[in-house]
């Protein structure tokens, strides 16, 4: 689905990604861990398309298809979704409405025809049951006054909702308690086929719990130096990061 | 996100630039007491009118054009004016069948289809084209009630003895420069009267176009809601594209008696002038309303268009338990200027007032919020709330607050709150992230920043308003 090659990136004058490989297939979760400044937000980024971000070398191929030359909207319209690790407030304009545009967009952006209002709705009540979110979410303003818990959780339903091929899960745990993580999670699950990825990118093991990964990889330095199947997640967990980093040093 | 983005997004041609071609009768250009007599005479006025014109116009020559806003503008030279303008078909017409079709194709391309209107909102239309109504529908509806709704000419000559009482006692003739001069030379406009108890049926609707090059608009507009009545008004402009400044100085009084409720909409797009700060409508509005007991006054406002705006629609709240209300979205782009407001004079015990001013500066524009909230010695228990925000796109704007207060009441409440923001980076990722393109991201934004306005606006206006919002500040697709 996904194939990353030799990826670099830098910000400003910083380089942070130094070479990541990185192929995900259909029906795959893979999960993305490191320590912090490892480079973890950036390589969500840079495929997401965010321009702040200067790529100097590599590649990114999606369903054959080179992502560099096109705009985060287009990556978006094809499929990509990132769920924010803060997802940003917009003021006035409420879940529902903004759902519907996104929807609606990236419809235009494939040229098919916008979804029925009747299609829409139930497709927005069935979500936000499958969340276990109280319908008046949808009457509030994007995230505005939302606490943690409830900005990732919205950020799961607008997943569920434009049902993308490749999902990036970016910090999707923090912020949320013991109970919220397993909603969420357990909506990710509910939303997995055998034709969807999903990307988790994580500092900890605990959401690994309630999404299993079948493959993970340690980010360290801007690239990854390690993979391996669900057990590399548990031995990080019991001895940390420093034993990678320094392997690394 | 670059800059290069934000400049194509706010370099938006006019969309609304064009004429019709409508054969006008207009007098040579120039003011002075003979041209006054040739205006009245054309509108077959009585006496006391042309009378009220001449003081008005003595009034004026003794004034001088104000200078303490924060814009500029080279001034009008007020001989180059022509201070009449009428499409020359001007007989009665009962069915838009009789209006010029030309007219009506002005109107479509507008996307304001008179027919539409009628059809489906249920919307009354007093239409303006210059300065004489051409189309006026739903007047029997109207007539059944006891609601007189028509052009001010009408109005002179059919209800003079009401205009005469109310006419200028809301905005005297020497209020101010540009009213004093609208009290001389005012062509047309509307005027509206509903009667004891009357709740209006529907929204009253004109749409203001200035056609005539070189013709300054002077409209007068005068709007009384007697003891417990109640009526939404709506006012709606566009105009097309001129290299030369067009001169607007309208006139608005509203009466609310004891118990009546006025509502007063208006989205205003005249042409602001190019992506040079070439030509554009000089609009200097004197908008003003006066509530006795336990009457209501709601101005809302959504203005995108003029290259100069001089505009504070402001409440009187003379009687006790009344209530003035401002909504208020100004957007300036390019090299527009607005240095808008209200002013809420709080007289009655227990007045409240309500201001929400939002602003929206793009380009190298200049976006000034002016307000004024005076409590009197007698204003017991007044109250107040402000908020006034400022949004703005790109690093060459400006947006400008000036809040004015005088209490004179300890027991007075004023409350005044404030934001600037700019239209996040984030926020654009974010939407661009869920497949919203930026040009549609920013209609997002700005709409629900506006939200608060946009929600007191009725139905069919503000699916208007959010429209002309997008094509203020997109880019030059399609």
């Amino acid at each position: 689905m996904i194939k990353i090659n030799n990826l670099q990136a830098r910000v400003e004058d910083k380089e942070i990604l130094k070479g990541i490989n990185l192929e995900v297939n259909p029906g795959e979760i893979h999960a993305i861990m490191g320590p912090n400044g490892s480079g973890k937000s950036t390589l969500s980024s840079v495929i997401a398309g965010r321009e702040d971000y200067e790529v100097t070398g590599g590649s990114i191929d999606f369903e054959g298809e080179d992502l560099m030359d096109l705009d985060p909207e287009e990556r978006a319209h094809k499929g990509i979704f990132l769920s924010f690790q803060y997802p940003v407030e917009i003021p006035g304009v409420t879940v529902s409405n903004f759902i519907k545009t996104a929807i609606n967009e990236s419809r235009k952006g494939r040229g098919e025809e916008p979804m029925k209002a009747r299609e829409m709705l139930a497709k927005m009540r069935e979500k936000t049951a499958l969340l276990e979110m109280d319908k008046s979410y949808l009457s509030r303003s994007l995230n505005e006054g939302f606490s943690g818990g409830e900005k990732k959780r919205n950020e799961i339903f607008q997943m569920a909702m434009l049902e993308p091929k490749l999902a990036i899960l970016d910090e999707t745990d923090s912020g949320l308690d013991i109970d919220a993580l397993r909603i969420v999670a357990g909506g990710v699950n509910k939303l997995r086929t055998a034709d969807n990825a999903v990307v988790v990118i994580t500092h900890y093991q605990r959401l690994l719990d309630y999404i299993k990964p079948d493959f993970v990889h340690v980010l360290f330095n801007g690239k990854i130096v390690k993979s391996g199947g669900p057990e590399l997640a548990h031995e990080l967990e019991e001895k940390g990061y420093d034993w990678i980093k320094a392997e690394n040093a | 996100m670059s800059d290069e983005i934000l400049d194509e997004i706010t370099a938006s041609d006019y969309k609304y630039g064009f004429t019709t071609d409508i054969e006008s009768d207009t007098v040579p250009p120039g003011l002075n007491e003979d041209v006054i007599r040739l205006i009245s005479e054309k509108k077959n006025e009585p006496q006391w009118m042309l009378d009220w014109r001449l003081d008005a116009y003595k009034t004026w020559l003794a004034m001088v054009e104000p200078e303490w806003h924060n814009v500029t503008y080279t001034k009008p030279d007020f001989q180059a004016v022509s201070y009449y303008s009428a499409p020359k078909q001007k007989k009665e017409l009962d069915s838009l069948d009789e209006v010029d079709p030309e007219l009506l194709r002005t109107f479509e391309r507008l996307g304001i289809s008179l027919d539409e209107q009628k059809r489906l909102s249920g919307v009354a239309m007093d239409v303006v084209v210059d300065s004489v109504s051409v189309a006026t529908t739903f007047k029997k509806t109207l007539a059944e009630k006891g609601i007189i709704f028509c052009s001010m000419s009408e109005a002179i000559q059919e209800h003079s003895e009401l205009v005469r009482k109310h006419l200028g006692t809301v905005i005297p003739k020497r209020d101010n420069f540009y009213a004093a001069l609208n009290s001389a030379v005012f062509t047309d406009g509307s005027f509206c009267y509903i009667p004891k108890g009357v709740r209006c049926p529907m929204e009253l609707s004109t749409y203001f176009r200035i056609n005539e090059a070189n013709t300054g608009q002077f409209e007068r507009t005068l709007v009384i809601a007697d003891e417990g009545s109640y009526v939404s008004y709506l006012e709606g402009c566009t105009a097309p594209s001129r290299d030369e400044n067009q001169l607007h100085a309208a006139v608005v009084e509203l009466v609310a008696m004891d118990n009546a409720e006025i509502k007063y909409s208006t989205v205003q797009n005249w042409y602001p002038g190019d992506a040079e700060g070439k030509g554009g409508v000089f609009n200097f509005v004197t908008k003003r309303g006066i509530c006795e007991r336990n009457a209501k006054i709601s101005w809302t406002q959504v203005e995108t268009g003029s290259a100069v705006t001089w505009k504070y629609p402001s409440c009187i709240l003379k009687g006790d338990n009344s209530i003035g209300e401002f909504y208020s979205v100004a957007v300036t782009n390019n090299y527009q200027q607005a240095d808008t407001g209200t002013k809420m004079i709080h007289l009655g015990k227990n007045t409240k007032s309500t201001i929400i001013s939002k602003g929206i500066s793009a380009g190298k524009s200049h976006n000034s919020y002016r307000g004024l909230v005076r409590v009197g010695a007698r204003a017991e228990n007044a109250r107040n709330f402000s908020q006034c925000d400022s949004l703005l796109m790109g690093d060459q704007c400006g947006a400008h607050t000036f809040p004015y207060i005088e209490a004179q009441h300890p027991t007075a409440q004023i409350e005044h709150e404030a934001t600037t923001s700019k239209i996040g980076e984030d926020q654009i990722f974010y939407c661009n992230q869920r497949g919203i393109g930026t040009e549609e991201a920013i209609a997002l934004i700005v709409n629900g920043y506006c939200k608060d306005v946009l929600n007191q606006l009725p139905m069919e206006f503000a699916v208007e308003a959010q429209k002309l919002l997008e094509v203020s500040l997109e880019g030059s697709v399609g």
